[in-house]
């Protein structure tokens, strides 16, 4: 599918004021993103006066600079996903996934898992319709899997914050979980742990595809929204995300978890990950905690097993799989999930320096 | 006429039912409008992705929220015997 062609005729027959004021957005957010460090040194210890060398005023500076940085890789991640993804739908990689066979099944699902349009709000819906479409049980849990662990804004963030290395790192343990997750789930056949009714569901009416043909302008309306309706929703998380990660930033020594939760502690990365599971946030709360224990010495295995524990596995998402999965295959899919985020932290703690 | 809003009670769902509450006033339709939240119930629709606008038990947007005047000619579409 080429994107380009419709955004070149986007321009050509868009009234000229959507033209410049997308210009100007654009224009707007890069001077932001240029000056967000020199403007909170310049008001807080500039203007305001306050010591640099303070806790307090540097645990400030980081917040409010982590926050207009966080805020703005988001918009421009979010919407530039959006549109993207306004080409893809859930629809048509159920339709991809019907009739695969399990280990190919399970590598395709996870990888669609991560470009396809999915919020966690609709894992239910979905994992009726994916297995009402006769598509594997393990098959469908690699989708629901790498779906929520690798999405674009956990990519996007890690790229800027961390580097390419370590988001191709993250990328690849997350599908290995993901699909390697999915496969076992399969070969144990707990079929008969999931509520019988998801079998039995009758799909009266016809998929629709949500955005066929859609003009491009609609498109891009449609990320606008979906900017301003993730940010309202995540704001709270972003903001306790950004405030923990400002106070382990200004607080905590430096080689502070080197020393207690270092390489060499081999409780580590399952503390990490026993900590993350309970926790609920998404990616983008995590990322400012992630990246203020990681400069504090945590290793980067148990850093990324962290991260992976608190935006795959959470108790609110128990809470909803649990209408459709019986207990012990509940079980099953948080175990065999989580062990598998505990080997990649090792396995990397391992390889990583 | 018979509405149906699929959704979750995200803040997009209650967006779409104000298009659709809006659209039908504006076409003189006095139709029933309900919100379904279970998740089961609407896997049912064959909607895998909220929200979901259904008329007349027939989904007829799913995965996005559609712009006011969409809705409204959905709902003329609909409503034209």
């Amino acid at each position: 599918m080429s994107t380009l062609s419709p955004v070149l005729q986007w321009l050509r027959t868009s009234r000229p004021g959507h033209g410049t004021l997308l210009a100007g957005l654009v224009a707007a957010w890069l001077v932001l993103y240029r000056i967000n460090e020199t403007l909170w040194e310049a008001l807080l210890f500039g203007w305001l006066g306050l010591d640099p060398q303070q806790r307090l005023s540097e645990t400030l500076r980081f917040f409010f600079y982590d926050t207009l940085k966080i805020a703005l890789l988001l918009s421009g991640i979010i919407f530039v996903v959006t549109v993207l993804r306004s080409y893809l739908s859930v629809e048509r990689t159920r339709a991809l996934l019907a009739g695969r066979r399990e280990g190919i099944g399970n590598v395709l699902a996870g990888l669609l898992g991560v470009i396809t349009p999915f919020c966690s709000c609709s894992a239910v819906p979905a994992f009726i319709g994916f297995l009402a479409a006769g598509i594997p049980l393990g098959v469908t849990m690699s989708f629901l899997i790498a779906s929520p662990m690798v999405n674009e804004v956990a990519i996007g963030l890690l790229f800027s914050l961390f580097g390419w290395q370590i988001t191709l790192i993250y990328i690849g343990s997350g599908l290995v979980i993901a699909i390697g997750a999915g496969w076992v789930l399969g070969r144990l056949r707990l079929e008969r742990w999931v509520e019988s009714f998801v079998y039995d569901t009758r799909l009266h009416g016809q998929a629709v595809e949500p955005s066929p043909g859609l003009p491009f302008e609609q498109r891009l309306q449609m990320g606008a929204e979906e900017v301003a309706s993730i940010l309202q929703q995540i704001w709270p998380y972003l903001l306790i995300g950004i405030g923990v990660g400002a106070l382990i930033h200004g607080w905590v020594p430096t080689d502070f978890f080197a020393t207690y939760a270092g390489r060499s502690n081999p409780f580590g990365v399952l503390l990490a990950v026993g900590i993350g599971i309970p926790l609920y946030s998404n990616a983008a709360g995590v990322m400012p905690m992630v990246q203020a224990l990681h400069e504090k010495g945590l290793p980067m295995g148990t850093v990324l097993a962290f991260m992976m524990s608190v935006v795959a596995l959470s108790v609110p998402e128990l809470i909803l799989l649990r209408r459709v999965l019986k207990p012990p295959l509940l079980a099953a899919f948080f175990s065999v999930t989580g062990l598998g985020i505990v080997l990649i932290g090792y396995l990397f703690n391992a390889l990583l320096v | 006429m018979d509405i149906k809003i699929l959704g979750s009670g995200c803040r997009k769902c209650i967006t779409l039912e104000g298009h659709a509450r809006k659209g039908a006033a504006d076409l003189g339709l006095a139709p029933s409008i309900e919100t379904i939240h279970d998740p089961v119930a609407i896997a049912g629709y064959g909607v895998m992705r909220t929200p979901a606008l259904v008329i007349d038990d027939r989904v007829v947007v799913a995965g996005r929220v559609p712009a006011a005047e969409e809705v409204r000619d959905l709902l003329r579409a609909a409503a034209a015997p």
